[in-house]
């Protein structure tokens, strides 16, 4: 057993009655990865995420968490990791500081230590000065950051995240990444769902695309990409009558064809990357080519996904 | 990392977590504080001094009769939170971040069915202390009143395992809110609990006398009255304990069968 793979997800398999909503699902996540499962919406992302989370036993396969296994040992495999679901799970009746203590003591800390902890938390996450109110009165942002730190009371090893930014506005989203990015940095292992593709290429080191309960890719996100081609190049020629000029320029450079839509230049460029482009600029140039636009673009993760899913959905 | 400990006392311990929750969720939501604290005062008030007068000639007079049906109604009512609070925990995915926690997976459950023993003590009491202002004075000793709490008590806590089993079963919260909450009116209304049945229709006083609510508060008012206790409120017990016997097992089978 390779002991860097501190979760392991072997071939598991999911049916609801006559549907399936797993098949064939394996990956193994190493120490200190962030891993993202991306697809759609019913891609199976979450019953994927309930099964390794022991909320729900998979039909068919294995599942290990540093080495416990799910069905096996669920109560060691339990004291792994800690979960956030795709909406907060937080008592609305308890105050920030009391949900913290609690689910601190569930952990196994006495009542100092959840003390301590609790207080230390709500410094991270910036929620000391509302620590004693009603939760009726917390933002989504804050609801978010809360249901985080109680995640992370027990200081578990893996760290699971349904969505955790579904929902979020644009400063609240980069404040959750940062949080995670620093959790990260001290040691603890994420696995997290997503159905953006900016987060799980910001975040993942890793990533599986999911649809319709299979996983039809994996890789880092470079990976990924290169599937459907690297960079491309792309102009825009200010007078109509330089077009062709300017293809024949391009086409002679990279030894490739280049695509042609009205004033729009675009080409793949191969592996030589960058050089290439200076030397077309640098021709261009002498040439007297007047150029509105000019860019070099990766392709998004928008791309594989739109890609991948083509059709199936 | 922690430690992995399976021993009774870690169990115990966290039964005692869960139910300090359950307490600090009554006290502090409006809600379940009104069910439990404010429902036996109100309705002791206006009940007495409503109809204290119209049924028993006075306030005073109407006192010890009104007194065992308003903690008969007050025990079912905190009873009845139990099914609504556990389907709230369920369906706000808090139950989902228990059942991922390293504790015995019946900690949740027995946490809010411990709880519901200090609400229904609460509610109980608050309905003996507010008819005590009102001027009803017990004419049994301590220990009788105790029995008579506790019987209360034991009663609620056998139907807080009916109404766990509906709020695990049922999936919305309010629905079985408001459900238990007509349910508890007809019960406790058409029982012996306010008034005399002599002047009820004959059908309607057969429906009175099979009521299980009015042969609580019978065995209940006879302990009031002459301070012992009697063949009723032995049988009495022995119903909590029956549906104790069925509903705790198919209560504990739904709940750990929901994964």
């Amino acid at each position: 057993m390779n002991h860097d793979n501190i979760v392991q997800v072997r071939n598991i398999e999911k049916h609801f009655g006559d549907k399936i909503a797993v098949q064939g699902v394996s990956f193994a996540i190493k120490q200190g990865e962030i891993f993202g499962l991306l697809g759609p919406n019913g891609a199976g992302k979450t019953t994927i995420l309930k099964m390794i989370t022991t909320l729900l036993r998979q039909d068919a396969g294995k599942i290990l968490l540093n080495g416990f296994d799910t069905l096996a040992q669920s109560r060691f495999a339990r004291q792994q990791f800690s979960v956030t679901g795709q909406t907060a799970a937080i008592d609305e009746d308890l105050s920030a500081r009391e949900n913290l203590m609690i689910f601190g003591k569930l952990n196994g800390l006495t009542g100092a230590a959840a003390r301590n902890r609790a207080t230390e938390l709500l410094t991270d996450f910036d929620l000391l000065h509302s620590a004693d109110q009603t939760l009726a009165t917390f933002s989504g942002g804050m609801r978010r950051r809360l249901d985080l730190a109680v995640s992370l009371i027990g200081k578990p090893a893996i760290l699971f995240l349904d969505e955790p930014t579904t929902g979020l506005d644009p400063r609240t989203r980069t404040q959750m990444w940062q949080a995670i990015q620093k959790l990260v940095a001290q040691g603890s292992t994420v696995l997290l769902t997503t159905q953006y593709l900016e987060e799980a290429d910001h975040l993942a080191d890793r990533i599986a695309l999911i649809d319709h309960g299979r996983m039809i890719a994996i890789g880092t996100p470079s990976q990924l990409k290169q599937q459907v081609g690297g960079l491309r190049l792309r102009l825009e020629v200010a007078d109509l009558k330089q077009v062709t000029k300017a293809q024949t320029i391009i086409q002679d450079v990279l030894a490739a064809s280049v695509h042609v839509d009205e004033r729009t230049l675009t080409a793949l460029l191969d592996d030589s990357g960058m050089s290439v482009v200076s030397q077309i600029l640098n021709q261009l140039q002498t040439a007297g080519i007047a150029m509105n636009n000019f860019a070099v673009e990766t392709p998004s993760l928008d791309d594989v996904f739109l890609k991948m899913t083509v059709g199936k959905n | 990392m922690m430690q992995s400990t399976t021993n009774k006392n870690l169990v115990f311990s966290n039964i005692l977590t869960m139910t300090h929750r359950n307490l600090l969720k009554t006290l502090h939501n409006p809600d379940n504080f009104s069910d439990v604290i404010m429902q036996p005062v109100i309705f002791t008030l206006l009940f007495g001094y409503l109809f204290g007068g119209v049924i028993a000639g006075s306030v005073h007079a109407y006192l010890p009769m009104l007194v065992s049906g308003i903690l008969v109604q007050s025990i079912l009512n905190a009873a009845s939170g139990s099914g609504q609070q556990l389907r709230e925990d369920i369906n706000a995915g808090v139950f989902d971040r228990f059942k991922t926690l390293p504790i015995s997976p019946i900690v949740p459950l027995a946490g809010q069915l411990v709880g519901d023993i200090f609400r229904l003590l609460i509610s109980g009491a608050m309905a003996l202390i507010t008819a005590f202002f009102m001027g009803w004075r017990p004419t049994v000793g301590l220990p009788a009143l105790i029995t008579v709490l506790l019987l209360a008590i034991f009663i609620g806590w056998s139907t807080s395992w009916i109404f766990a089993l509906v709020g695990l079963i049922a999936k919305n919260a309010e629905l079985i809110g408001s459900l238990s909450m007509v349910i508890i009116l007809v019960m406790t209304f058409l029982s012996n609990a306010f008034i005399p049945t002599k002047t009820l229709p004959k059908f309607i006083q057969t429906l009175v006398k099979i009521n299980p609510v009015s042969l609580t508060i019978s065995a209940i008012r006879t302990i009031l009255r002459t301070g012992q206790w009697s063949g009723n409120a032995t049988a009495v017990f022995i119903s909590g304990g029956i549906i104790i016997l069925i509903f705790m097992p198919l209560t504990v089978f739904v709940y750990q069968r929901r994964r």
